[in-house]
């Protein structure tokens, strides 16, 4: 019987992987890889391969999802390690591949990695019991009419007093990232057309670039400044904040460079 | 200057003075001998050469028109008669009578104010007088009778002048029946058929005279003397006494409204928006003065000028230059070559006011039913009411890929011009697919394509085109996203027969965005809908319907774009056969989403609502059904025997049979795919003495021993698997 170990890379680069991702990856007889739920900015596959000194099959959406690829080497008596970006089940769906895998009787080991949940409260400053349900900005589809939900569940956020991470769509296939400043646009229409006062000019924000790397990009201030501020490449999120605690205040104004009148509001 | 140049002069005068304008159709079943009756009119009020008329088919100026001696176009016309020393113009529109082109008849009807009933003595009523008289009065187009071909009465049937009375006593008794049964409440006595009030006359158009009760009684001229007259083979003297034009003509005169009055109780009916809004009062009072309102019933292609829309100025004025809005167009179109029509000629004016039938070029965005105006979002007339859907495809290539570019575009304007005409571009083969009413109808429009617009193309044999339905109630069928992440709950039935029914008659409008929900809702409860349902419905697609039976779920709002997005792709492609979809309510009753947006994204979402929805569709039991025609047939007695072979041979029932002398009509009802050759072999049954006639009758379901069959057939052909998926397949 073969078996399936979900391991996370972590947020970045090839070395945010812990030592037992390393050495289980090392030791697996097939490596499989997707990078449509999210991305290492900081690496390239050939990077990650070196590292692990095993080869790497990328799967597709369709691979993961309809044909459960990783489970039908397991099955077929392989030790199959499937890398994801960030922490394994941060990408909620992966929850479906353990569940068929116990299903059919495979055993299944999970091993962390850091993830942007705990990541962006740490380089912020502040506290991660304080938010409310996350959000994702997807990007526009055709004419679509773009979804309400991420402007409802911020405010519903706010309105508890909590603080909201505002995580940003990726296109897989053309290698594009939503930046900061395309999200704070879409709240900015999402305003105009729903008008319930979540995004206005003295509303604060913090956008991170790069979690992870050595040089992450960290920035709070209103709409007007994030838009016009370059957070350069890499993956880009976003907070909204509800109540801020005296010493999330302080954080924000020393590590984030937010505008010091937040203090007195 | 000759007599057609002075009335030309005159026409532009009349077109000033609504109240001596007559806008009037002619309809018929075909080769009643409409457009004979057209020609002579036209020659009568001087508009063409006399030698010519009743020869030269001048409204059939399409060369294959002129070849196979029907109409296929309804082409305009405009000509000045005098009428108790007044000058009035009079703009005929003249409309095909052939079935495959149902629909150009409809709008022809919406341009005009009153329509001649043309009825062949010989054959009497046949169903495509009834279809027009329906489509003339459900228009509010008041009709007046013409009983053609009298002299064959006498000349091939000998009857004699009381059986010929009797004759013509049934036809009008019939006629006026349907008018009885089929006029606007407010009319119903008022245009009945009346034989002392004259809007009823009789003659040849071929020959030329026309005669009506009242004329016959002024003059002291009896049905003996008629009869005497074609007996003695007199045709001449009745001409000179009873001229063709000058009595018709009078009686259109005289029985039917002008733009004015008929406009008043006109364009409530056929117009949606606001009567009281300033271009609704432009229209109701046929005023010149207030924005431009035409709506347009035809595109010709005309090799100089291009694409020429005709259509009915009901409101303002149009000159050349002036800039109009299309209705669903985003740009403006500059109107030019103003004109009125003569047949293929066209008589540019510089000026033109509501009331007249006018002909336009430079209308690029406008398509056969379109609205224009000098206004921007004017509420269009209502959606062409279509008696008949597309049931047969071929799929059509460029002899030259040199020429493809110029077919795509030869294409879009045939589509333009016959909105009955289809075009696909098949995504898997890129080829181009046409669809139409029937097999006569694409030989036309491919001959248009080759000859008119010079692409020599080669084409598919003719394939039907099937419906997919289903047979009774299935579900509850969970869809599965593939993330799993999201499940959507269908259940299905039939629709009722009622709505399906009211859909394709074109009785309820559920096409385009619907604009007043409680007023479809209150519809559909009263053809039988149920009324959580009425308040519930989404979309439609065609005659299907998708409803949201749940409540307060979660994202469903946001969701449900894609999820009617999931709903139209299983109507455009059913489960059996990938065959369109008829008649299918679809009932979302439940769901569970993913708390994130991204994974709820149209990727997860559509397919997950297709297998629910096909599932749900596999379980309901899939149907198939197929195309119908009625088929009528006249043949001499003795060979009903072999025409009795060629129906059953083609799976076909005899639903009426009828023997009148040694004539006899069968009326038959066959389905399309077995049509195919038809017209060939019952020429060869019997020696090409059958007269036979099509009329759409609508889809009815492919028996059970045939289903998989011709469900194997579709699926070759389209390159798929031979058999369907089962209920299994949609489960996971």
């Amino acid at each position: 019987m073969g078996e399936l170990i979900f391991i996370g890379l972590g947020l970045y680069d090839e070395k945010d992987i812990s030592v037992k991702g390393l050495e289980a990856a090392k030791k697996a007889d097939v490596v499989h890889s997707e990078f449509y739920t999210s991305d290492l900015a900081g690496s390239t596959l050939q990077d990650i391969e070196d590292m692990i000194g095993n080869e790497i099959k990328i799967l597709k959406r369709e691979e993961v999802e309809s044909k459960a690829l990783p489970l039908e080497e397991a099955l077929a008596g392989k030790r199959v390690a499937f890398l994801t970006a960030g922490d394994p089940m941060a990408a909620t769906t992966h929850v479906d591949l353990r569940l068929r895998a116990v299903e059919k009787g495979v055993p299944t080991t999970m091993i962390h990695s850091s993830s942007i949940f705990s990541a962006v409260p740490s380089l912020l400053g502040v506290q991660h019991y304080k938010f409310g349900r996350t959000v994702t900005l997807p990007y526009s589809q055709d004419d679509r009419e773009y979804p309400v939900s991420p402007y409802k569940n911020i405010k519903e956020n706010k309105e508890r007093g909590l603080h909201t991470l505002v995580l940003l769509d990726i296109n897989s296939e053309e290698k594009k990232y939503m930046s900061v400043n395309e999200g704070i646009e879409a709240l900015i229409l999402l305003e105009k057309r729903l008008g319930e006062d979540i995004v206005v000019e003295d509303t604060l924000f913090a956008g991170l670039a790069r979690v992870g790397s050595s040089d992450p990009e960290v920035k709070a201030g209103y709409p007007k400044e994030l838009m016009e501020h370059d957070f350069g490449t890499g993956l880009h999120c976003m907070v909204l904040f509800g109540e801020l605690h005296f010493m999330e205040i302080d954080s924000l104004i020393n590590l984030a460079d937010a505008p010091k009148e937040i203090r007195e509001g | 200057m000759g007599r057609k140049e002075k009335n030309v002069q005159k026409a532009r005068k009349l077109m000033e003075k609504p109240k001596q304008i007559r806008n009037i159709g002619t309809a018929a079943h075909i080769d009643h001998g409409k457009t004979t009756l057209s020609d002579n009119l036209i020659a009568g009020a001087g508009m063409m050469s006399e030698e010519l008329a009743g020869t030269q088919l001048m409204l059939d100026f399409d060369e294959q028109e002129q070849e196979r001696g029907i109409t296929i176009d309804s082409a305009n016309v405009s000509m000045v008669h005098d009428y108790e020393g007044d000058e009035y113009l009079i703009n005929l529109i003249d409309t095909p009578g052939h079935v495959d082109f149902g629909g150009d008849v409809t709008r022809a009807m919406r341009a005009v104010d009153g329509v001649i009933i043309v009825v062949c003595a010989v054959e009497g009523i046949m169903p495509q007088t009834e279809t027009v008289i329906r489509q003339a009065l459900k228009e509010k187009v008041k009709p007046i009778l013409f009983i053609n071909k009298v002299d064959r009465l006498i000349k091939e049937l000998n009857l004699g002048p009381e059986e010929m009375q009797q004759r013509f006593h049934k036809i009008i008794r019939n006629v006026d029946e349907l008018i009885r049964k089929n006029s606007p409440e407010e009319f119903k006595g008022e245009w009945r058929l009346d034989v002392e009030g004259g809007n009823i006359a009789f003659g040849s158009a071929l020959k030329n005279w026309a005669i009506s009760f009242p004329y016959m009684k002024k003059e002291g001229i009896s049905f003996k003397d008629i009869y005497a007259h074609i007996e003695e083979g007199k045709g001449r003297e009745l001409v000179k006494k009873a001229p063709l034009h000058e009595v018709l003509l009078n009686q259109v005169i005289r029985h039917m409204p002008d733009p004015i009055t008929a406009q008043e109780y006109r364009i409530p009916h056929i117009w949606r928006g606001d009567p009281e809004s300033e271009i609704g009062r432009t229209m109701i009072n046929c005023s010149e003065d207030g924005p431009t309102a035409m709506m347009v019933t035809k595109i010709l292609i005309d090799e100089h000028a291009g694409e020429i829309a005709v259509g009915r100025l009901f409101g303002g004025k149009v000159k050349d230059g002036m800039e109009l809005h299309i209705d669903d167009q985003p740009k403006k179109n500059r109107a030019q070559q103003v004109s009125l029509s003569v047949g293929a000629d066209r008589i540019p004016v510089d000026e033109i006011k509501a009331g007249n039938v006018v002909a336009i070029g430079g209308l690029r965005d406008a398509i056969a039913g379109s609205t224009v105006s000098s206004i921007d979002e004017v509420v269009p007339f209502e959606e062409m009411k279509h008696f008949s859907e597309p049931v047969v495809t071929k799929a059509v290539e460029a002899k030259n890929t040199a020429d493809l570019p110029k077919l795509i575009e030869v294409l879009r304007s045939v589509a333009k011009a016959d909105p009955s005409i289809d075009i696909k571009i098949d995504q898997e083969t890129g080829e181009h697919l046409i669809s139409g009413m029937g097999e006569l109808h694409l030989e036309i429009t491919e001959h248009r394509i080759q000859e008119e617009h010079g692409v020599p193309i080669t084409s598919s044999e003719p394939i039907v085109v099937y419906r997919e339905s289903v047979e009774h109630e299935g579900g509850t069928f969970v869809g599965i996203s593939p993330n799993r992440h999201n499940r959507f709950f269908f259940d299905i039935e039939p629709l009722e027969d009622e709505i399906v029914k009211a859909i394709d008659q074109g009785d309820i409008s559920v096409h385009g965005k619907i604009k007043n929900k409680n007023e479809l809702a209150k519809d559909l409860r009263e053809l039988g809908f149920d009324k959580d349902e009425s308040k519930n419905f989404i979309s439609f697609t065609e005659d299907n319907v998708l409803l949201n039976m749940t409540k307060g779920i979660q994202y469903l709002n946001e969701t449900m774009e894609l999820i009617e997005q999931g709903f139209e792709e299983v109507c455009e492609e059913g489960p059996l056969a990938r065959e369109p979809c008829k008649g299918v309510k679809v009932k979302l009753v439940n769901a569970k989403l993913h708390e994130d947006t991204i994974h709820r994204g149209p990727a997860q979402v559509i397919p997950a609502v297709k297998n629910a929805i096909y599932g749900a569709m596999c379980q309901a039991e899939r149907i198939l059904l197929e195309p119908k025609q009625k088929v009528f047939i006249d043949i001499p007695s003795d060979l009903m025997g072999n025409v009795n072979v060629e129906i059953q041979q083609r799976r076909g029932d005899v639903i009426d049979m009828q023997q009148e002398g040694s004539d006899s009509q069968i009326v038959a009802k066959c389905p399309v795919a077995e049509m195919f050759g038809f017209s060939g072999d019952i020429r060869s049954a019997t020696g090409g003495k059958a007269l036979w006639s099509t009329e759409h009758a609508g889809f009815e379901k492919v028996p059970n021993s045939l289903i998989s069959e011709v469900v194997r057939e579709i699926r070759e052909r389209k390159g798929l698997k031979p058999e369907p998926f089962g209920e299994s397949h949609y489960a996971d």
